[in-house]
């Protein structure tokens, strides 16, 4: 077992690449094994068929938009914008190869040897990997970073061509004319951007109350504003019922908040329902690594219940998000090693949309700060008369923060606006200092920023508003 | 290939230590297992070994100083081996090894919840600001409570809202002495712990006295830590009764007349019959655990040891199944290496109750805290000639009393109270202790 790795990393995601250059960094020997997924492949989803390209057709749906919307008014006036998705999805494509060697490459030169092929848990201390053949790999510690796969709903099994998810949406060339997307989260609001901003005819169906529903209500109310008012049509408290395939175009049945039953046409339904965790044939079972609620069970270092064995990312449990995936990554590397001084805490991790307006979040809501017992306050600021809003020609939105009233510790703050996904990092760390409204309100944010809304709130907040 | 000396973490509690001495100086050559250094840790005197060979190129803490666990404290490494990055990169608080987590499993070394799950030096403590959040800060100065007191758990040794929390929630500390510590203060009058209060009364020095702050010894702070987990979190409750000792008396006196060596001592009489009633009561040798209660499997009965600078529990193993001369056998080996600060972390860990005899320093009865995760300890007074009543007669007898403190929940009065009556009935009648 001498030349055993320390660490054999089973995926390459942005849980799993981080942990093992992390591990690298801290003198490990590491071994990084990935399979070349579906979804996957060197830097996971997130690279290869999620965050990476899902932004880059963001930013053409963006000004595909800005220059409809806007161009005239800012001087600007094309004399016709034509879509050409084979283009976006080409730049899309060629930002994600970049990133895809950029990750291999970060590997190599931090020392981590790389094994394709798919991994899986063998006795303590074994890796199998299966490529051509089945090969071995001795590793004291292993660390399951497998992530997730796009889920669906029975009566809605993914085609690849009329019900597909987010795999195929992002790289499919053709535009239809109709779509249907099931789901309201942020994947299903960024599709929804995306297709209408390239003239789909897009219907976006959420079964619960409001857009985004896991963020504070009245994002999802200003977002549902910002859609309508693009021609996005917005069902919201539908369910889907059933589809009928045959048909062309296809029948969708879905069921409205009245118990009535309704019908929508459409060309495709792209389904943005979730995603589940990757935890099929990878020997769990035998090494005793206990599932909780479908996800591998991590207790606060991402050790799992089989000895020796850590995970991390999507397939470690929700939040599924890169961020979260990447430090616990970091977390565990730093554990193997001995030198993780501090669990995460899960309590403040920012949760971002990048549809137009964007959106972002951190921490509690009014409803769940009332709940917990917090005296609360909040201070909301509306971007309509905000300097750097109005002047990007993109001033819809707000800026609000929830606070303890007592000490005016800062409990959490919920955005939707231009860029607000820039913003949501100071408060994040604000919160992790434990900060205070004080703090922020009396730090002079730059201007004409958009990060200065995040100022004015705490204003706000302090009942000291001097803009509003 | 350089081998760093680390300030290695040689038992579960420790969490920094004092170098003592170095055996070997700068440009000696040193074999792997060699003694490189003498640290003095929370509960002794321990020896660094090297594990590596080669020159002992560089010594970077000097006698005096405390390091955290983990610390560099010296480089071993090659005549002309470059080491300078080895030192630059070795951050004072790294390397907690993996190999430590498991002893935390240890029932004798319960952490408090939230538990800091490894050690962390309170970095920015030299530059002489008291990190703390901003909440933490607004905190305490709304509750009165001074922040130089507080312990830090946060990065970097940062106080942050939680422990101003458990500041503020902390009992006031009890009235009687502390147990075991000869050099125990009166009841301080509003011991609310970090109060301002009783610094600002001082006014005008007393001659002969000098103002001063000293640190605390590794032994000093880990009583502090320790007993604060006890008092807080344990809810205690004390049954005092009192002894007639005359029998147990003689019964010693008659042992000792033909014993050659190793005469038997009164504690040893103490130690037996704690142990004959910990065996008839087993509920009492049990501990708290998570949401039930371990009943141990033997009766490890640890004795409080005054040293110079504080106090040691050893623990007499497996005194279910001893007999009197050889838990007094024992006791004085252990007491005796006790003083000698050369015990090692097994031999005073894991006991399951504890007793405490300050009848030699003229006391007549005291309570003690109780040693977590045990959920006992007996406090031993003097034993004095005083007059009782005796079928209604005056009659001057010899008496001692002991005050029972029990963790309420493992013990109920009524239980508590068989157990002393046990123990009790065991030096009164002291031939019942061979049955």
């Amino acid at each position: 077992m001498s030349d055993a790795y320390d660490v054999a990393v089973i995926g390459s995601g942005p849980a799993g690449y981080v942990c093992a250059i992390r591990a690298a960094q801290l003198g490990l020997k590491v071994a990084c094994v990935e399979s070349g997924s579906y979804e996957g492949g060197f830097g996971g989803t997130c690279l290869n068929w999620g965050c990476i390209p899902a932004k880059a057709l963001l930013e053409s749906a963006a000004l595909a938009h800005h220059l409809k919307s806007h161009g005239a008014e800012m001087g600007v006036s094309p004399i016709s914008v034509e879509y050409d998705m084979a283009a976006a999805v080409g730049r899309s494509r060629g930002i994600t190869q970049k990133l895809t060697g950029g990750v291999q490459f970060l590997l190599k030169k931090n020392g981590v040897d790389i094994v394709q092929g798919r991994g899986r848990l063998g006795g303590p201390g074994v890796v199998l990997v299966q490529a051509d053949e089945t090969t071995e790999i001795a590793a004291r510690n292993v660390v399951l970073a497998t992530g997730s796969v796009m889920k669906t709903f029975p009566g809605f099994e993914f085609d690849g061509e009329k019900v597909i998810g987010s795999r195929e949406a992002l790289g499919s060339d053709s535009l239809p004319g109709r779509m249907v997307i099931v789901g309201a989260g942020f994947v299903g609001v960024e599709f929804a951007d995306v297709f209408n901003a390239f003239g789909v005819d897009v219907t976006l169906v959420e079964a619960l109350d409001t857009l985004v529903p896991l963020e504070d209500p009245e994002i999802g109310k200003t977002l549902e504003r910002s859609f309508r008012k693009r021609g996005i049509q917005v069902r919201t408290k539908t369910r889907v019922k059933e589809l009928d395939r045959g048909s062309d175009p296809m029948i969708l049945t879905v069921v409205n908040a009245d118990g009535s039953e309704g019908i929508e046409k459409t060309d495709v339904v792209l389904m943005a329902v979730g995603r589940r965790p990757v935890t099929e044939d990878l020997g769990l079972d035998e090494r005793g690594a206990q599932l909780e609620e479908g996800f591998i069970e991590i207790d606060e270092w991402c050790r799992t219940t089989a000895e020796g064995v850590y995970a991390i990312g999507d397939v470690a449990g929700q939040p599924m998000l890169a961020h979260v995936g990447s430090h616990e990554g970091i977390l565990a590397a730093e554990h193997i090693a001995g030198q993780a001084h501090h669990p995460m805490r899960y309590d403040n991790i920012p949760s971002v949309g990048y549809c137009h307006p964007e959106i972002a979040s951190i921490g509690l809501g009014e409803a769940a700060a009332r709940e917990a017992g917090y005296d609360v306050v909040t201070g909301k600021y509306p971007l309509s008369a905000h300097g750097r809003a109005l002047t990007a020609g993109s001033a819809e939105g707000f800026v609000k923060l929830v606070a303890d009233a007592k000490y005016g510790e800062v409990l959490g703050a919920h955005m939707i606006g231009h860029n607000v996904s820039e913003l949501i990092a100071e408060v994040g760390l604000g919160r992790d200092l434990e900060s205070t409204l004080d703090e922020i309100a009396a730090h002079p944010h730059a201007h004409p920023s958009m990060s200065e809304a995040v100022m004015e709130a705490a204003f706000a907040a302090l009942g000291r508003s001097i803009h509003t | 290939m350089a081998t760093k000396v680390v300030m290695a973490q040689l038992s579960p509690t420790m969490e920094e230590g004092k170098l003592i001495e170095w055996r070997l100086s700068e440009g000696d050559t040193v074999a792997q297992g060699d003694i490189v250094a003498e640290i003095e840790t929370d509960k002794a005197n321990m020896e660094v070994e090297a594990l590596g060979g080669g020159v002992l190129r560089r010594i970077l803490v000097q006698p005096g100083q405390t390091v955290p666990v983990g610390a560099l404290i010296g480089v071993i490494a090659g005549p002309d081996e470059p080491i300078d990055d080895l030192i630059a990169s070795a951050a004072p608080a790294s390397a907690e090894p993996s190999e430590a987590e498991p002893a935390q499993a240890d029932p004798a070394d319960v952490e408090p919840t939230p538990s800091e799950p490894s050690t962390e030096p309170v970095r920015g403590a030299e530059s002489g600001r008291t990190r703390a959040s901003p909440v933490a800060r607004r905190i305490a100065s709304e509750s009165g409570i001074d922040l130089s007191t507080v312990r830090g758990s946060g990065p970097g040794g940062r106080i942050i809202k939680a422990d101003i929390e458990a500041a503020i929630t902390r009992p006031a500390a009890e009235p009687a002495a502390e147990p075991g510590t000869p050099t125990a203060e009166p009841g301080t009058p509003t011991a609310e712990p970090g109060s301002t209060a009783v610094t600002a009364a001082r006014a005008r020095p007393t001659p002969g006295l000098v103002d001063r702050v000293e640190e605390a010894s590794p032994m000093r702070k880990a009583i502090a830590r320790r007993l604060v987990q006890s008092i807080g979190p344990v809810p205690h409750f004390f049954l005092t009764t009192e002894i007639d000792m005359g029998r147990a008396l003689e019964l010693r006196a008659d042992l000792n007349a033909r014993a050659s060596e190793g005469k038997i001592g009164v504690n040893d009489l103490l130690l037996k019959a704690t142990a004959e009633a910990l065996t008839r009561h087993p509920g009492v040798n049990a501990s708290w655990e998570g949401e039930g209660i371990r009943y141990h499997g033997s009766v490890d009965i640890g004795i409080a040891v005054a040293l110079d600078a504080g106090l040691i529990t050893p623990v007499l193993r497996d005194a279910g199944h001893k007999g009197l001369r050889r838990i007094s056998d024992e006791a004085r080996d252990l007491i005796e290496r006790a003083r000698g600060r050369e015990l090692v972390p097994e031999e005073y860990q894991g006991a399951t109750f504890s007793v405490s005899n300050l009848g030699m320093f003229d006391i007549d009865q005291f309570t003690a805290i109780i040693n977590p995760p045990e959920a006992g300890i007996l406090a031993i007074g003097q034993t004095v000639e005083k007059p009782v009543v005796v079928a209604g007669e005056v009659v001057v007898r010899k008496r001692m009393r002991v005050t029972m403190s029990c963790d309420h929940r493992v013990i109920d009065g009524a239980s508590g109270a068989a157990f002393l009556g046990t123990f009790k009935a065991m030096l009164e009648n002291p031939l019942e202790m061979i049955l």
